[in-house]
């Protein structure tokens, strides 16, 4: 399991990461990991408001379909159509090229309450 | 929870482990299920299937029983002989479906794991009911000191005619013969659930992890890449070769001519649960199995099948990414008058319709029916 030392973490294996004025956003090795092989990747509308702990998408492994959780409150700014087209990068760049959503964060302050990579991996590696 | 003799192995390969069938099986190992399924269409997959189940019938009853016991027919075979059937219920379902195997002295039956007490059952009630038609009928289920290992892929029979003592490649399609593999005695039979050439090995249960391990190291040694494949890549590549997996496609609420398996039914002859399939050959069937390709996510089992005006047509009993064909794909029944290729429908994946398209089946054609 690698993680991103510049991400933070839910419990639920969501990441996000600053990225100007912006937050990236995707699932973390451990998550794309127990996953396996991802085939499709159902991701939400520019635009759309979601608040920190809502479903914004669906990843589908090829056994089974999960839901994807905002990290933190906001607007889809924009979606990574390279994914929608490649789902596997997901499983080979779950920091980088397998990024899911761009999110303008609506309350900045949510970066706090989640986990830096020290406490996720902790978290992560006891399931 | 039953583990194979190869259970150390998988473990020690990274596998991700699942119970099936009873058993606490790999269904994939660190490559993925989808590499795994692409390994076996370019050259050799190896599949531990030591949880099914393997029958031996004999005695002088044997042939009568086992010609009135599955829907094929069965008495023109000769020893070496191998034949897909079904096991039907009297009300003309599907029990399971196995493979026959006619040997020397002997007829060897090849049965679901989930299905082998059920099987035995039925099988042992069977030949009691008729002993006196039939004459004696001993069946002794052979599953716990045979392992069984299939070798799949357009460059297994190479591999194979490499490392045994006679030549597997002059077993015909759907025979069988006896060969050493790595010096195992075995019983190889040109057989397999993935859409490719290969064969499955049945043999001492003692004999597995050599077997196994050989299998992968002169694969390694002499350049032809040869992997270990977990029931992911099974399911896949059996699905998108137009393989029934019983449960799905097949079972005790599903007749063979819903499934369009007609052509495993020898109605000119007498078999358990023939009188019901003619009856529903007279009257129609009121669905139909068809696979669908889906575009807006991955059609899974159960999910529901509507017209374009919204109406409920079927339902899904399978459905996944193809990794050859590039698909996502599904297995559904659906009412007759929606079953035509080319016709539009969608497939409700969560809460939203996707669209679908009737498609041919298989999406990808068995190398033995090119």
């Amino acid at each position: 399991m690698s993680v991103d030392k510049n991400s933070r973490y839910r419990s639920s294996h969501e990441w996000a990461r600053k990225d100007g004025a912006r937050y990236l956003v995707g699932i973390s090795d451990h998550a794309q990991e127990a996953l396996g092989d991802i085939v499709f990747v159902e991701l939400p509308e520019v635009g759309k408001r979601l608040n920190q702990g809502e479903a914004f998408g669906v990843i589908e492994s090829v056994k089974a379909a999960s839901d994807v959780y905002m990290p933190m409150s906001g607007t889809i700014v924009a979606v990574n159509d390279a994914v929608s087209g490649d789902p596997a990068l997901v499983n080979r760049e779950p920091y980088a090229g397998g990024w899911l959503v761009a999110i303008e964060a609506s309350a900045p302050a949510e970066w706090d309450g989640l986990l830096d990579a020290a406490a996720y991996e902790a978290e992560a590696g006891k399931e | 929870m039953n583990q194979t003799r190869l259970h150390d192995w998988h473990l020690a390969a990274g596998a991700k482990m699942a119970p099936f069938a009873g058993y606490d099986m790999p269904i994939s190992y660190p490559i993925g299920s989808v590499e795994e399924h692409l390994v076996t269409r370019r050259s050799v997959g190896l599949f531990d299937i030591d949880h099914m189940g393997q029958v031996e019938v004999t005695g002088p009853g044997a042939d009568a029983f086992v010609s009135r016991l599955v829907s094929a027919r069965v008495l023109d075979m000769k020893d070496g002989d191998a034949r897909y059937s079904l096991l039907l219920s009297e009300g003309g379902t599907v029990i399971d479906d196995l493979f026959v195997y006619k040997i020397p002295g002997a007829w060897w039956i090849v049965v679901n794991a989930s299905n082998r007490e059920e099987d035995l059952a039925w099988m042992n009630s069977l030949a009691r009911a008729h002993e006196r038609e039939f004459g004696q009928v001993h069946i002794v289920d052979r599953s716990e000191e045979t392992y069984m290992i299939a070798v799949q892929g357009p460059r297994a029979i190479e591999l194979l005619d490499l490392v045994s003592d006679t030549k597997v490649s002059e077993l015909v399609r759907f025979t069988s013969g006896n060969a050493k593999v790595l010096g195992v005695p075995c019983l190889v039979g040109r057989t397999g659930y993935t859409g490719e050439d290969g064969v499955e090995l049945f043999f001492p249960a003692e004999d597995a992890v050599r077997l196994w391990t050989g299998l992968l190291s002169e694969g390694e040694k002499r350049g032809i890449e040869t992997k270990a494949i977990g029931l992911g890549a099974r399911d896949s590549l059996r699905f998108e070769a137009g393989m029934p997996l019983h449960g799905h496609e097949l079972s005790k609420e599903i007749s063979p001519l819903e499934a369009g398996f007609k052509w495993a039914c020898d109605l000119e002859k007498d078999f358990v649960g023939k009188e019901a399939v003619l009856r529903l050959a007279e009257s129609g069937a009121t669905r139909k199995l068809v696979g669908l390709s889906v575009s807006g996510g991955v059609p899974r089992e159960g999910y529901e099948v509507q017209d374009e005006g919204g109406r409920k047509v079927g339902t899904v009993v399978a459905g996944m990414f193809c990794p050859s064909v590039k698909l996502y794909a599904a297995n559904a029944f659906v009412e007759p008058a929606v079953a035509k290729s080319g016709t539009a429908l969608r497939v409700i994946i969560r809460g939203k319709p996707a669209p679908a398209v009737v498609v041919k089946r298989p999406l990808y054609v068995p190398t033995y029916r090119r």
